[in-house]
């Protein structure tokens, strides 16, 4: 892959002696839907969180748009984070004191955007969710579906340029669960972002351009395979 | 289910000729034993498919025995018969309802000569995940009644992958299973 | 019935509950036991002092003086010395038949040149630091005082034996006893000390009331979570409630358990307390049994109704809690009725307590105690009320405050034991600034001209006190010293009427009392009373008849002796000496008196000591003791503090220092619980890229919002309630800005304290591993 955004090389990661990744290569290119799927424990998760910076890996190389992720220091990666990445994950993601269009707020406010602004661009966004009337409500006072929504609409505030999601509709229905990923990837195509996506299921990783299965946290590239 | 069978009995015999030769009634007994749980193989069936891979040169005559009926040759596979079964073996199927037996046979037959049988799910698995790749992309450019549809065939090829997934994390079972 | 059930499966969940039930348990056992070890504590303090003071006057040689020596006889003599400082009380003995009364503490009468020394004086022998002091007390130690003997385990003293006292007249002071003893009843308390220590009681029990009301919640979040599982289940609404109260009460009996121990251990540290001039003896903290019985009792009968009443507003739905939502708004005019009826009761109260008048102690605490309730009752109120005003403002401060948006009970309920704490103890401060200056009073020492006063009833005449000050004045390290002796003139007659006071002294001695040009032995001089202090009395003149009366000094047979004050006696402007005595009446040089008078007289002295010279205190004091065993001799200071006004005082700073850091104990426990239900949570704000910053200062926030405002409510109602007691001891109001300020500081430092503790852990929580799903 010539124009890679985000790579991985040989991640290995061991927690005490339980190896979590054992060699794992990844690849994705600018507004590619990669789906990582594979059993239980089997390091999918590890491998999400390496490639987002929230891990360091062991050993291995992780490159981000030139740059070498596992040099940058832990403050580096956070602003990374904070600039260029937006996640979603299965549930439990939403402060519950903050109102929704707060939560959707926060991470433009973390990068020091104005309030005002910042909830007028968290409120485009939940209006293209179709999720703006639940505004001024709290995550207590909403459905699973709604608040997977709302952290769709916080993952992509900030348009970024990788989205990571963790089974993002684990908790769902299908028919809610697929309404969620077609309103992510519609509007991560539209800002060319690009989306790693962890799933069990194959009616959601059918949405990406391309799998990958880890195994033993071992990757295999599907389109290689076929 | 029979045409899957008569579809995959030539295939199946070579491979099971495949771990050495013998002779036509052993080959209907050890298909019978592994894939044979619902009905089990005519030996009209087991002559003139012998037969047919015999004219198309995937097997030749090892033997005969005295008393010489039919059921006394003994086959062993040829190159070209080889090469026949592996091809067929990494040849994905085309996604469809009930391919589990084909899968199954294929499974048992990769781990019974020592070939990577996992390859052969994930190769299948690719497939099946490019179909359903298909139909997501019809299902979310469609119609309702394209949606309908697509979705109906999509469940389906999810239970495929499940069934999948659930035999590639097996294979490990299964191979002490064929091998004892 | 099934009340009982219900407690019982509630305390069964106590037990049971798995490491999470244990620690829940533990947390809330300890809470309570302080609180439980603090209420025995002080229910025992009354006790220790009372046996602290009847042993006071069980040694007491007041009672059973006799005039005649007879077979059971004692001479006792005060030789009270100060030491670097430190108090030594001191007595030689004298038995004149073997039948003498023993002190208490004592196996028998130490012979003369030997002495019997508390624990702590032969330490303070035995050390290096007891080197000068070692001179002053020439005795052999052949033994200890028991602890019946001493008021307390660190009291300085000692007994010696002499065998040349005698009640003769030149040692005055010298008793002659048949039993020990006082014949007095205790002194009763000064009624406005009656009202600070009440006060001070119900100030530092309130805050330990509301700490266990708090710790039988600790982790009540989570046990919310479970009865509502409970109700899912099926139990209904009564049943939960007195389920959670069986929770507590098991909590709370565990929490009497530790308290037992807490306070065990605690009264061994008893030294602590000795800091502060308190020396208690560990046995003598023995809580009464009622008191006791009392404690056992209400605190679990309290942890049951706290509970239940805390509940009543949770209303544990069966999903109620699962899905936090806006909570009910809370009602203020229940909770301002609490402060309202508080003032209402102190109010009738306020310029009542004259000097000698008693207080009501009943409408007093009830008064105190509703106006602290008040604040208990109001916080959460305000919290709530400002809270919700509150803007958003940076992403830390709007995460606090929308976290107490959502729920600040538990935060007001921790800081409610601090405000409580600091109200109390700002309006005893205001308290204590108002009426400070009655007890401590400016003794009118001009501590650049003299460090030491003597004063001895030896009747040595002028001559002996030319000796004295002569062999003082040798002394290392003293400057200067000036002997006077001085008694009382009146005129002549039976009934003498007022009188006026004669100091007799050398010229040198007279200059230091009055200004005076040209002096020769022989002269007299009168002090113009317009710069004398005292009022009324006689006035002296030239010429004029007196009689010069000693009877009216210590006991001496001496009749009074007519004299004429000298018709040269001259008016001098008179000026306080050192020890702040400023002079009246007559000034006379030892020649204008009969001899046979200065020798009835006792004497004293001012010491000037130079203060580059180290221990000359000491020197001096031992210099003293050789020459006059018997002369007390008081070191010299600008102020005097009453000594028990002292003590209360430090005791109200310990004690409030102690319950603010207890309480600082339990909003941390609150706030890490917190944490570590909201570890999921942190690790997504983490992934999201939050700095560590964002969150530290978002939870300083969210401590000190409510903090803040408790303290502002405590120090309003501090305020009020000091000018309420001020004004029941009519008392000008007064604000004790410092007070306030080391107060609010103190609580400001909590806050601090708390969040600084609680970074560690919120930063190992702000790790990845909170991500993986449970
Ligand atoms: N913080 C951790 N501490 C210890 N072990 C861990 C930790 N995180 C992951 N593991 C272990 O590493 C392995 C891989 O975990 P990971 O969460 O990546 O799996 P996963 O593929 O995401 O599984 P799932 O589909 O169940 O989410 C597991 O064996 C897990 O127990
Ligand atoms: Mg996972």
């Amino acid at each position: 892959m010539t124009d890679s955004l985000l790579s991985g090389h040989d991640l290995h990661k061991t927690y005490g002696s339980t190896p979590a990744l054992a060699g794992a290569e990844f690849t994705i290119r600018s507004g590619e839907v990669v789906a990582i799927m594979g059993p239980s424990g089997s390091g999918k998760s590890t491998l999400l969180h390496c490639l987002a910076g929230i891990v360091r890996p062991d050993s291995g190389t992780i490159r981000y748009d030139g740059r070498d992720l596992t040099a940058m220091s832990d403050g580096g990666r956070s602003a990374l984070r904070r600039s260029d990445f937006g996640f979603v994950f299965q549930f439990g993601q939403l402060v519950p004191e903050l109102t929704c269009l707060e939560n959707v707020a926060l991470p433009l406010r973390l990068n020091a955007v104005k309030r005002k602004e910042a909830e007028a661009r968290g409120l485009e966004w939940m209006e293209r969710l179709e999720v703006a009337d639940l505004a001024r409500k709290r995550p207590g006072e909403i459905s699973g579906g709604q608040g997977q929504r709302i952290a769709v609409a916080r993952a992509l505030v900030i348009r970024p340029r990788v989205v990571f999601a963790d089974e993002p509709t684990g908790a769902l229905d299908s028919l809610n669960g697929e309404r969620v990923m077609q309103l992510l990837i519609g509007a991560a195509r539209s800002t060319d972002a690009a989306i790693v996506l962890v799933t069990h299921e194959a009616r959601i990783a059918a949405y990406s351009d391309r799998e990958i299965v880890v195994r033993d946290g071992r990757s295999r590239d599907m389109a290689r395979a076929a | 289910m029979r045409i899957v069978l008569v579809m995959s009995i030539g295939h199946t015999l070579l491979g099971l000729l495949e771990s050495g030769p013998c002779h036509g009634y052993d080959l209907k007994r050890s298909f019978d034993e592994r894939f044979g749980r619902d009905r089990a193989l005519a030996y009209g069936q087991v002559y003139s498919t012998m037969s047919r891979l015999l004219k198309n040169g995937l097997v030749e005559i090892d033997g005969l025995e005295s008393g010489g009926g039919p059921e006394r040759k003994r086959y062993a596979i040829t190159d070209a018969g080889v090469t026949d079964v592996e091809q067929w073996l990494g040849r994905p199927e085309t996604p469809e309802p009930y391919l589990q037996s084909t899968l199954y046979t294929k499974v048992v037959l990769a781990l019974l000569t020592g070939r990577d049988a996992a390859d052969i799910l994930d190769t299948q698995r690719a497939e099946h995940l490019t179909m359903m790749r298909e139909l997501t992309r019809r299902k979310i450019d469609g119609d309702l009644g394209d949606r309908l549809i697509c979705d109906h065939a999509l469940f389906h090829l999810e239970a495929d992958l499940r069934w999948l997934e659930l035999t590639a994390a097996r294979l490990g079972e299964l191979t002490l299973e064929i091998r004892k | 019935m099934n009340v009982l059930r219900d407690l019982r499966m509630g305390a069964g969940f106590a037990v049971t509950g798995g490491r999470e039930g244990w620690i829940r348990t533990l947390l809330t056992a300890i809470g309570v036991g302080l609180g439980v070890a603090l209420l025995l504590l002080t229910t025992a303090i009354p006790g220790a002092l009372s046996a602290r003071d009847e042993r006071g006057r069980d040694r007491n040689e007041q009672r059973g003086q006799a005039a005649q020596a007879g077979d059971h006889t004692l001479l006792i003599a005060h030789a009270d010395t100060t030491y670097k400082g430190d108090e030594i009380r001191g007595r030689l003995l004298r038995a004149e038949a073997p039948k003498a009364p023993i002190p208490p503490g004592l196996a028998k009468i130490p012979l003369p040149g030997e002495m019997v020394v508390s624990p702590a004086l032969a330490d303070l022998l035995d050390s290096s630091r007891g080197r000068l002091l070692r001179e002053r007390l020439p005795y052999r130690t052949v033994g200890t005082i028991g602890d019946k003997g001493l008021i307390g385990p660190d009291e300085l003293a000692f007994y010696a034996g002499n065998d040349t006292v005698t009640t003769g007249d030149r040692w005055s002071s010298v008793l002659r006893i048949t039993a020990f003893g006082s014949p007095f009843p205790a002194d009763p308390m000064d009624p406005r000390l009656v009202l600070l220590v009440v006060v001070m009681f119900v100030v530092l029990l309130m805050p330990v009331a509301v700490l266990i009301a708090t710790a039988v919640r600790f982790g009540g979040e989570r046990r919310d979570r479970r009865l509502a599982a409970l109700r899912l289940v099926g139990a209904d609404a009564r049943t939960t409630r007195w389920i959670a109260a069986g929770e507590a009460l098991a909590g709370s009996l565990f929490g009497l358990l530790f308290g037992l121990g807490f306070f065990l251990i605690g009264r061994q540290l008893t030294g602590v307390a000795s800091a502060f001039d308190l020396s208690i003896f560990p046995a003598d903290l023995d809580p009464s049994v009622p008191l006791a019985v009392l404690v056992a009792l209400a605190v679990p009968f309290a942890a049951v109704a706290v509970t239940l009443f805390a509940l009543r507003a949770v209303v544990i739905e069966p999903l109620g809690v699962v899905r936090a939502g806006t909570p009910p708004r809370r009602r203020v005019w229940w909770r301002l009725l609490l402060p309202v009826a508080g003032m209402v009761a102190l109010y009738p109260l306020i310029r009542q307590g004259s000097e000698s008048g008693q207080f009501n102690r009943g409408q007093v605490v009830l008064g105190v105690v509703l106006l602290l309730l008040g604040v208990t009752a109001m916080l959460p109120w305000l919290v709530e009320a400002v809270v919700a005003r509150l803007g958003a403002g940076r992403v830390p401060w709007q995460l606090a405050v929308r976290r107490l948006q959502l729920g600040s009970t538990s935060a007001a309920r921790a800081v409610n034991g601090i405000a409580v704490a600091v109200a109390g103890a700002i309006a005893l401060q205001m308290l204590f600034l108002g009426i400070e200056n009655d007890y401590t009073k400016e003794t009118g020492a001009d501590t650049t001209r003299a460090q030491l006063a003597v004063s001895s009833d030896a009747q040595v005449g002028t001559e002996g006190i030319a000796r004295i000050a002569g062999q003082i004045r040798e002394t290392k390290g003293v400057r200067s010293v000036f002997g006077r002796s001085g008694t009382r003139i009146a005129e002549p007659g039976e009934d003498s009427g007022p009188g006026a006071s004669l100091t007799i002294g050398t010229c040198d001695t007279l200059r230091e009392l009055a200004r005076i040009e040209g002096c020769a032995d022989g002269d007299t001089f009168i002090v113009d009373p317009r710069t004398s202090n005292s009022v009324g009395g006689m006035q002296p003149a030239p010429g004029k008849n007196v009689v010069i009366d000693p009877g009216q000094g210590p006991r001496t047979s001496a009749a009074p002796t007519p004299w004429l004050i000298p018709k040269a006696a001259r008016t001098v402007p008179g000026r306080a000496d050192g020890s702040g005595i400023a002079p009246d009446g007559v000034l006379a040089t030892p020649g204008a008196v009969p001899a046979a008078v200065t020798r009835q007289l006792p004497y004293s002295m001012t010491v000037a000591l130079d203060p580059a010279v180290p221990d000359a205190i000491d020197l001096a004091r031992n210099a003293m003791a050789r020459v006059d065993p018997l002369a007390q001799v008081y070191t010299l200071n600008e102020t005097r503090e009453s000594r028990r006004f002292a003590n209360v005082r430090t005791a109200l700073f310990i004690g409030s220092t102690v319950v603010l850091l207890m309480i600082g104990a339990s909003l941390l426990v609150t706030m890490l619980e917190q944490l570590r239900e909201r570890r999921k949570l942190l690790s997504v704000l983490v992934a999201f890229g939050t700095r560590r910053s964002t969150l530290s200062w978002s939870i300083l926030y969210q401590t000190a919002i409510p903090v803040v405002l408790g303290l502002f409510l405590a120090a309003g109602t501090g305020v009020a309630l000091g000018a309420a007691l001020l004004g029941m001891v009519q008392r000008p109001f007064g604000v004790d800005w410092t007070g306030l300020a080391s107060m609010t500081g103190i609580g400001a430092g909590v806050v601090l304290l708390v969040t600084a503790l609680s970074l560690p852990p919120l930063w190992r929580m702000m790790r990845p591993d909170g991500l993986r799903t449970e």
